[in-house]
């Protein structure tokens, strides 16, 4: 599972995308809200990526910009050793490869169109014949749960919020891609619908060989879904590596205040960690150095002043925190030398 | 699991389309119903006019002139020409309706192609298309009609285009806003990422979900156009004698307010009774599309 050795299905690099602000009528105001700032991951064929971070931490931002929903201002995204929008893989290739539900199941279904015509209407957009379409849609229906007999030729607000996202899923699913972004995709229903369309991603998972990109707030459903976790802050990757080991043992700062935050019946599991006070801060004027320094409990002078990369550890985990880079200054890090 | 039943099941439970369903609330709306039948009964005097007037609407004789309203074989009374005044009603239904439908339904065409262009590509091409519409808009629509008019010179196809032209700035503000709307809404950007061409999504995702709003709020300027028209012709821009039209009937019985009010007032009613007609129609119209979202 681990990224070394074999090439990564899909390779972010130095993803950035700012949104500029309005200028007033006297020209103040016009800052840049800094969404995505420098985001860098690679997803490997196969696994599900989990990515979790408050909100306004530029996790929908960064699924976005991966579907060229909008366009990043910045950086390089590789797909199959292929760059994105290069001659050698147009933006419509790549959309076809790569899929996205998104949280609202209702929002995300054109509310004039029976379910059977959504999901047959992209593919027909690449060349399908109608009467294929709709067959394959019957099809996809079938493998989400939902009888096509009974359901094909119902309109959306004729279903349960369970049922339509079961819908979005077979839509995603009708261009055959490798990859599917789901966006909160889970968040809005119930526990009971959620655990069962958790177990039917799961599920289609294995049987289409998909990979996916589980984004969520939910740290117990990210935990129970992912293979890897990449934890987002402002912007900004904090800490990207293995479900279990980051689940047992968060390297940063932020990380551990997060996992503190979820509540848990488990005495072992029971974190001294301070909780995380506040809102996080603006991402128009974010913080100097290390974004989280603000709100972090082992802050020092110095995280205000440098900022600290994402650095890899033989696990093939990573964490940018300075605490973590030997000989960095900070008095709890490993004395230069020492450390990986 | 497989998909054993894909090929075509005998019975699919097809329940009823959006249009099938707002067609069903129309017909429980009362009041919508009442105006629809006013509506269709204009129509049918529009379309077979010529033969339900009992008389000939253009020539009268000048011993019946301004006959009030009972005079045996004058059951609406007579003009200040003498001629019947019911057959020129009828037969003015032609031309009033014509005037206020026609250049509603062009501006609606024009209308929606300018919003859903500025709506969908947003902007600088949003930004370009709206404000200079936003110039059209800045003008009082009767004067806007008048001066147009008044520039194109009299008769019933100037008016027309002016009347067009007075009436594509407020549809296209609507047709922007409700495509920007729709736009922004998770299952465009799906089709998005489905790698569709912008045409294709507003073929498929967008006009089914815009166009029903926009006619809506046409057929209500449908009122606003036959009044306007009705002044156009009152000011001698639009329709000329003898040709029986409402406007122009109510301009030229205007001096006969003192002698026969109530046959002067009686093109006036019509046109009242006309415009809010399509008024009730159109809100009994919008609230059976307000079909939960």
């Amino acid at each position: 599972m681990s990224a070394q050795g074999t090439a990564p299905l899909l390779r972010v690099r130095d993803l950035v995308k700012h949104f500029p602000m309005k200028k007033d009528l006297f020209g103040r105001g016009g800052g840049v809200v800094r969404a995505v700032d420098g985001v860098h991951f690679d997803v490997n064929e196969g696994e599900t990526l989990g990515v979790v971070g408050e909100s306004g931490c530029g996790k929908s931002t960064t699924a976005r910009l991966l579907m060229h929903l909008i366009e990043p201002d910045a950086g390089q995204i590789v797909f199959d050793g292929k760059v994105v929008g290069s001659a050698e893989l147009p933006l419509k290739a790549f959309r076809r490869q790569v899929q996205m539900v998104f949280q609202d199941s209702y929002a995300s279904l054109n509310p004039r169109l029976t379910i059977e015509d959504s999901i047959a209407f992209a593919p027909q957009v690449h060349g399908v014949s109608a009467r294929e379409a709709i067959e394959r849609a019957h099809d996809l229906l079938n493998r989400v749960g939902l009888e096509p007999r009974r359901f094909a030729e119902r309109y959306p607000h004729e279903l349960s919020g369970g049922q339509r996202q079961r819908v979005n899923i077979a839509r995603a699913l009708a261009l055959q891609p490798r990859v599917i972004i789901l966006d909160e995709a889970v968040s809005a229903l119930d526990k009971s619908v959620e655990a069962q369309v958790l177990n039917l991603l799961l599920d289609l998972k294995e049987s289409f060989g998909l990979t996916y990109i589980f984004i969520s707030h939910d740290l117990q459903v990210v935990e129970y879904m992912s293979d890897r976790v990449m934890v987002m802050y402002l912007g900004q990757v904090a800490e990207l590596g293995h479900a279990q080991s980051m689940f047992a043992q968060p390297k940063h700062p932020y990380t551990r205040a997060l996992l503190g935050s979820v509540p848990t019946m488990d005495p072992d599991r029971r974190t001294e960690e301070p909780p995380l006070v506040g809102d996080p801060p603006n991402p128009i004027n974010p913080p100097s150095g290390c974004r989280f320094h603000t709100r972090c409990s082992l802050a020092e002078t110095l995280c205000s002043q440098r900022q600290p990369e994402l650095v890899m550890d033989a696990q093939g985990d990573s964490v940018a925190c300075l605490i973590h880079v030997a000989g960095s200054g900070h008095s709890r890090a490993p004395a230069a030398g020492v450390g990986a | 699991m497989q998909s054993t039943t894909a090929t075509a099941p005998p019975a699919l439970e097809r329940s009823a389309g959006y249009w099938q369903t707002v067609f069903q609330r129309l017909l429980r709306d009362k009041v919508a119903m009442a105006a629809g039948l006013i509506i269709l009964a204009l129509l049918i005097m529009a379309i077979f006019g010529a033969w339900l007037a009992p008389k000939d609407p253009i020539s009268g004789s000048i011993m019946s002139r301004l006959k009030p309203i009972g005079t045996p074989g004058f059951p609406l009374g007579a003009d200040e020409l003498g001629r019947d005044m019911l057959s020129r009603l009828i037969v003015g239904a032609r031309l009033s309706l014509f005037m206020g439908i026609t250049p509603v339904l062009c501006a609606f065409f024009i209308g929606s192609l300018i919003g859903i262009t500025a709506g969908y590509a947003g902007g600088v091409t949003n930004t370009l298309l709206m404000r200079t519409i936003d110039v059209f808009y800045a003008f009082p629509s009767v004067l806007l009609a008048i001066a147009l008019s008044g520039a194109l010179g009299a008769g019933i196809l100037n008016s027309l285009i002016s009347l067009t032209v007075v009436f594509i700035p407020p549809i296209a503000r609507v047709a922007e806003s409700v495509t920007t709307q729709i736009r922004s809404r998770d299952f465009v950007e799906a089709a998005r990422a489905s790698g569709a061409r912008a045409m294709t999504i507003v073929r498929v995702h967008v006009l089914g979900n815009v166009l029903g709003p926009i006619f809506v709020y046409s057929t209500s300027l449908i009122a606003v156009s036959m009044i306007l028209a009705s002044g156009l012709s009152f000011l001698g821009l639009g329709v000329k004698p003898p040709q029986p039209e409402w406007g122009l009937m109510l301009n030229t019985l205007r001096t006969a307010i003192y002698t026969q009010p109530w046959v002067a007032a009686l093109p006036g009613m019509m046109i009242f009774a006309t415009s809010v007609a399509f008024n009730l129609l159109s809100d009994g119209l919008r609230s059976a599309m307000e079909i939960k979202q």
